[in-house]
């Protein structure tokens, strides 16, 4: 926890300046708050004694004086303490984010989207009020306790004793209903999560619902969730309804005990009645600290709890980096394009089996190489390994010449082009889209330029020219739904824009009709001529003109050639050229 | 956390009250008037004791501490302590009550909403992903509980506790009351200001949390994407600018609380200050008592808290009349598809026999996907269906179990219009085997005989054996109690289809309908699978849609649906001896091998 703490140390250095100033200011707003029930001393105590008008608007103006001062500097406090704790907020998550950005695939993998931006979102927030709103309550109301309390043990110390016996167990109190308030609520949240579950299963399953008659089953299973769900709040009922009027019984019975212990020491004239009013006001600023100092304490452990689950994310290793005795090399290659895979066998982590077997081939530089094979036969795998979207082996992967895990990521990955199975779109412009990869590329007029000549060559132009506002329109979720032919279109264009010496085609024209498909590849021929191509793809019209063709099956090359020398073989790809043959003419029946 | 999208599109406020709205939420009040009139009670004794501990210290400064009755200062502490508890016990009551009565009406509205939803028709759910239906039974709900608990009857208490503390000091000295009240329209005033602009930069930080959301969901999914094209940079750089708006938003929003609270102590001052001064000369000359001031200088504490609250519920109604509106629009949906108010028993207790007549049908529109089809299948007989993808295979089925509605045309079951049968005895001719085998959470046992309880223990057994599954059942620790997990994750997709073919079994039907699974098994599943599904198809009438082409060879007869319509039929050979569809189908398939 200690440790845990330190690493965030750093973050706080950074805003020292605010926090120091903002603990100043919590010093002084403090000091001036205890100073106005004093006053109130001498106005009490100066009415019993007789006093002139003229002393009375001095004490009036010090009064609305001490409240001006100390408004003041509790201005100040707020703004220091919690824009500082803002700050840091920003600071870490701009960090966190960075780190994740440098995270391989695989953690994604293992990782769900939604845990990983809970941690961003309201982990963080869990930590900043530790730092801010727990730091500033946690110093004012320790102050503020201190000084109160000395305050009225300088008035009377058999009475300040008697007053303050019911007051531990009001940070009891609160620290204890906070716990239990806490743990059931987890209890109630998880029910909730259960109750979805139940309507979640019968929503997602109504076929079989309806069709099995078990409506009313359904209902009675969601009437014990239901059921189970209001029992838990029960439970929490009992305590939120006990809590705050528990306090203020606490609070009550001090001031029951200053009015009746006090009230007779008045008469005895061992206290003034300046003195026993004051005493009274000096009990009620103390009834907030003592309800803070619980909550302050729920928040340090819930913003701690969040920090290491911060800390989790903070600590996985990041993609690793080359080795440095081999990054001279890689820094400088003549750059070709030339592909070596060397019994290439690999893994996914925590996998049982093996995605890739001995895989051994050749690329050379400009030429076309196609990759077929059915689902899972480990395709994709191969050509994410390139740019070490996954980490292949050591000594397996080669781009002209040197192992791709000696290379630095950003010039390896600068060098590619790839369309992944399903690319991904942002929700940007069409423009935005395209040059993803190319965010600088001159003025507006030469962007567009840019961006249309990539977009004329994936075959997407007229479909853009076709959108509302052309390049400028917006896709994703506020935008336009681009259909499944459209996405792959602008994430060839995409991929063409950065001008790549390799480009990586993953089954990315599946979604797009035959006649379009032809198209594209035409207009691809001259940009193939000058760059290493690696195509993946389930239709032989895409793949025939490849100068050669990897049939994958299992995680292993089974054939290799050009289609002509494969379909005279007879073997797998023969048997799939045959297969889509039959298929095209009964699509046309 | 549901995705940021939908939460975007459902957060839009409307109104605080709408009378329509209101009127429908306060009728679920009506079955709870004696537990509402109770906590109206309640609420009424607490505020009476919140404004009561002033007056007790102007007692007992007045008479007992000024004149030395030290028994009588005694008779007031005993008295403020009655108080106090009896302030307790009404805080109590009444938070527990209110609460109560909230969970009480929202399990009913849940139950409301649930039960409307297995009345709603299949269509509904096309329309509705999973995820809003969701929402509605929970979190909208849980706004509504604001609204009970902490909403209109609170709303209550805060008038009645102003009141009173204004009554108070009207009542000990109007002269000094209205001296005090001086501050009250700049507080109400102040509140107001630091509301409206709370409410302002709240909406804008929720906003830019919305976009913060948004941005991470979309680049947490499209990292691949980001790093392959290198912009890790400038992607960082575009969150760092949502980031710094957040940043700004939210110190923007500290200006106003940092000004409220200090604002708000300044006027309880200035108001003390103006009870000192004109008071203390009025004390002097005997006007007012010093007890009466000091009581004063409490209550003059106490006008801010109220005013407050009051208007933080104004967001709370806001929230609530959305959630309403939403949930109300659920249960005004009406069901298309219900059984009618006479059905039409058919003369047989368990035939099978079915009647396709000229049905046309589409999903939307007339988008058909069945065009003019037409078939008997007689009690007893076994057909199969095959076409490629996309071609009406499933709609016949979802129109067989009446899950929609044909446009044109009519569907017969046993003679029977299915239009005409009461619904639940339709369905229950049926036995339906989905290729996606949809599992619920319990156990084995369970999703074998679902909620059928007459389904016994042998039942379930036999129908495991049957279809093999028993083995691979009783292989599990708890046999037939072990649970099935999340989505059926324990179980391979084999073992999943045995369990559907289980239940079928277990439900005995008349007819059998499957729609048979694509996906690839291992070898040894697939030939218990095989075998299966002829103990399955013993003795009932059989539509099943086969995507194999050897489970329905030896079918009675093979229907090929292309494009919609019904193109070929006959038995096997004699769709091979056509050599048209069928037989390209067939030949397909068996290169496949």
């Amino acid at each position: 926890m200690i440790r845990a703490l330190l690493r965030l140390l750093p973050y706080l250095v950074r805003v020292r300046r605010q926090l120091v100033l903002g603990l100043e200011c919590i010093l002084a707003a403090t000091g001036l708050s205890l100073a106005s029930p004093w006053v109130l001393k001498y106005v009490i105590d100066g009415l019993t004694t007789g006093v002139d008008r003229a002393r009375l608007g001095v004490y009036a103006l010090a009064v609305v004086g001490l409240a001006v001062a100390d408004g003041l500097f509790r201005y100040l406090m707020r703004s220091y303490v919690i824009g500082a704790s803002r700050q840091m907020e920003y600071d870490l998550r701009n960090d966190f984010f960075a780190h994740m950005e440098r995270l391989p695939q695989a953690y994604f993998q293992a990782n769900r989207t939604g845990d990983l931006m809970s941690r961003a979102t309201s982990d963080l927030s869990a930590v900043r009020m530790m730092v801010g709103p727990a730091v500033m309550y946690f110093a004012s109301t320790a102050l503020g306790f201190v000084v109160a309390v000395a305050i009225m043990l300088w008035i009377d110390v058999r009475l300040t004793l008697i007053a303050l016996l019911p007051l531990p167990g009001v940070t009891l109190g609160t620290r204890y209903f906070g716990k239990a308030i806490h743990d059931r609520f987890e209890r109630i949240q998880a029910q909730l999560s259960n109750l979805s579950a139940v309507v979640q299963e019968a929503m997602a399953g109504v076929r079989v619902v309806r069709a099995y008659r078990q409506e009313p089953h359904e209902l009675a299973r969601f009437r014990a969730a239901n059921d189970e769900y209001v029992a838990r709040n029960r439970g929490l009922i009992g305590l939120q309804a006990a809590f705050y009027p528990s306090l203020t019984l606490c609070f009550g019975l001090s001031g029951l005990l200053v009015l009746w212990v006090g009230g007779r020491e008045v008469i005895g004239g061992r206290l003034t009645l300046g003195e026993f009013v004051a005493f009274g006001r000096y009990l009620v600023l103390l009834s907030w600290p003592l309800i803070a100092f619980g909550w302050v304490i729920n928040l340090v452990q819930r913003g701690i709890a969040s920090w290491e689950r911060m800390l989790e994310v903070l600590d996985a290793p990041v993609g690793e980096a080359p080795h440095p005795a081999t990054r001279a090399i890689a820094a400088s290659p003549v750059a070709s394009g030339r592909i070596d895979a060397r019994h290439l066998t690999f893994r996914y982590p925590g996998a049982p089996d093996d995605a890739l077997t001995d895989v051994s081939f050749t690329i050379e530089p400009g030429t076309t190489t196609a990759i077929v094979g059915a689902t899972g036969a480990g395709k994709s795998t191969l050509v994410q390994l390139l740019p070490r979207l996954f980490e292949p082996p050591p000594g397996t992967l080669f781009i002209d010449g040197v192992d791709v895990r000696n290379q630095p990521l950003a010039s390896l990955r600068a060098s590619m082009g790839a369309v992944l199975q399903e690319p991904f779109l942002f929700s940007d412009t069409v423009e935005g889209n395209i040059l993803f990869g190319a965010p600088d590329a001159g003025d507006a007029a030469d962007r567009r330029q840019r961006a249309e000549t990539a977009a004329a060559m994936a075959g997407v132009d007229a479909d853009v020219r076709d959108f509302a506002a052309g390049y400028d329109t917006r896709v994703g979720e506020r935008g336009i739904t681009l259909s499944g032919g459209q996405k792959q279109r602008v994430a060839l264009a995409r991929a063409l824009v950065v001008d790549p010496r390799i480009l990586i085609l993953d089954d990315a024209l599946s979604a797009v009709d035959t006649a379009t498909e032809e198209r594209i590849l035409e207009h691809l021929r001259g940009v193939r001529q000058s760059r290493t191509c690696v195509i993946i793809a389930h239709r032989i019209s895409t793949v025939r003109d490849a100068d050669q063709i990897l049939v994958l099956e299992a995680g292993r090359i089974v054939e290799r050639g050009t289609h002509e020398t494969l379909v005279a073989e007879g073997g797998r790809y023969a048997e799939m050229h045959r297969r889509q043959q039959l298929e095209q003419e009964l699509e046309h029946a | 956390m549901s995705t940021a999208v939908d939460h975007a599109a459902e957060d839009v406020l409307g109104k605080a009250y709408d009378a329509r709205l209101m009127r429908r939420l306060v009728a679920y009040l009506r079955p709870h008037t004696v537990a509402v009139a109770i906590a109206f009670v309640a609420i009424v004794i607490a505020s009476a004791v919140e404004l009561a501990q002033p007056w007790i210290t102007q007692l007992a400064i007045d008479h007992d501490i000024a004149t030395g009755d030290i028994a009588g200062l005694g008779r007031l502490a005993a008295l403020l302590l009655v108080l106090l508890l009896a302030g307790f016990a009404a805080e109590y009551v009444q938070t527990s009550i209110l609460q109560l009565t909230g969970q009480r009406i929202m399990h009913t509205i849940r139950m409301q909403v649930y039960a409307h939803y297995q009345r709603l028709d299949v269509q509904f759910y096309d329309k509705n992903p999973v995820g809003r239906l969701m929402t509605r039974v929970t979190t909208d709900v849980d706004a509504l509980n604001d609204l009970f608990t902490s909403g209109v009857i609170t709303v209550f208490g805060d008038v009645l506790v102003l009141a009173g503390i204004m009554i108070a000091m009207l009542v000990m000295s109007w002269r000094l009351a209205l001296v005090a009240f001086v501050v009250l329209p700049a507080i109400a005033w102040v509140a107001y200001w630091f509301r409206t602009h709370v409410r302002e930069t709240y909406r804008r930080v929720r906003g830019l949390i919305a976009r913060l959301n948004a941005f991470l969901q979309e680049h947490l999914t499209g990292m691949a994407t980001v790093q392959l094209f290198g912009q890790e940079p400038r992607t960082l750089d575009r969150f760092e600018r949502i980031n710094r708006d957040h940043r700004d938003a939210n110190i923007d929003s500290i200006f106003y609380y940092a000004v409220f609270y200090p604002a708000i102590e300044i006027l309880a001052a200035i108001s003390s200050a103006l009870i000192i001064w004109v008071g203390g000369g009025w004390s002097e000359q005997g006007v007012v008592s010093l007890g009466v001031l000091v009581a004063f200088l409490q209550y003059s504490r106490r006008f801010f808290q109220p005013i407050s609250d009051l208007s933080e519920k104004f967001n709370i109604m806001q929230a609530a009349m959305a959630a309403s509106e939403r949930i109300f629009h659920i249960l005004d949906t009406t069901p298309v598809i219900v059984g009618p108010a006479r059905p039409v028993r058919p003369a047989a207790v368990r035939a099978g026999r079915i009647e396709f007549d000229h049905v046309w049908f589409a999903y939307h529109d007339d988008a058909f996907v069945l065009r003019d089809v037409s078939f008997v299948v007689e009690a007893g007989q076994r057909i199969g269906i095959v076409g490629a993808t996309g071609s009406g295979k499933t709609t016949i089925i979802n129109l067989l179990l009446r899950f929609y509605e044909v446009n044109r045309g009519r569907i017969l079951v046993d003679g029977v219009d299915v239009r005409e049968w009461d619904l639940a005895e339709l369905r229950a001719r049926f036995g339906l085997v989905l290729q996606d085998v949809h599992l619920f959470s319990g156990s084995i046992a369970d999703n074998i005989r679902l909620g059928q309880q007459d389904i016994s223990n042998e039942d379930v057994e036999r129908a495991a054996r049957a279809v093999h599954a028993h083995a691979f059942i009783t292989a599990r620790p708890d046999g037939y109690a072990s649970p099935v997990g999340e989505r059926g994750a324990s179980l391979s997709v084999g073992q999943k289809q045995l369990l559907s073919f289980a239940r079928a079994i277990a439900f005995d039907p008349a007819v059998l309908l499957l729609d048979e699974a694509t996906s690839s098994i291992d070898a040894a599943t697939e030939a218990l699978i095989e075998d299966a599904l002829h103990v399955l198809m013993a003795e009932r009438t059989v539509v099943a849609i086969a995507h194999r082409l050897s489970t329905i060879q030896d079918m009675d007869r093979i229907l090929v649906i292309h494009k919609g319509e019904l193109r070929e039929q006959g038995t096997h050979q004699e769709l091979v001896a056509q050599r048209g569809l069928y037989f390209r189908l067939y030949e397909l398939q068996y290169s496949k091998s």
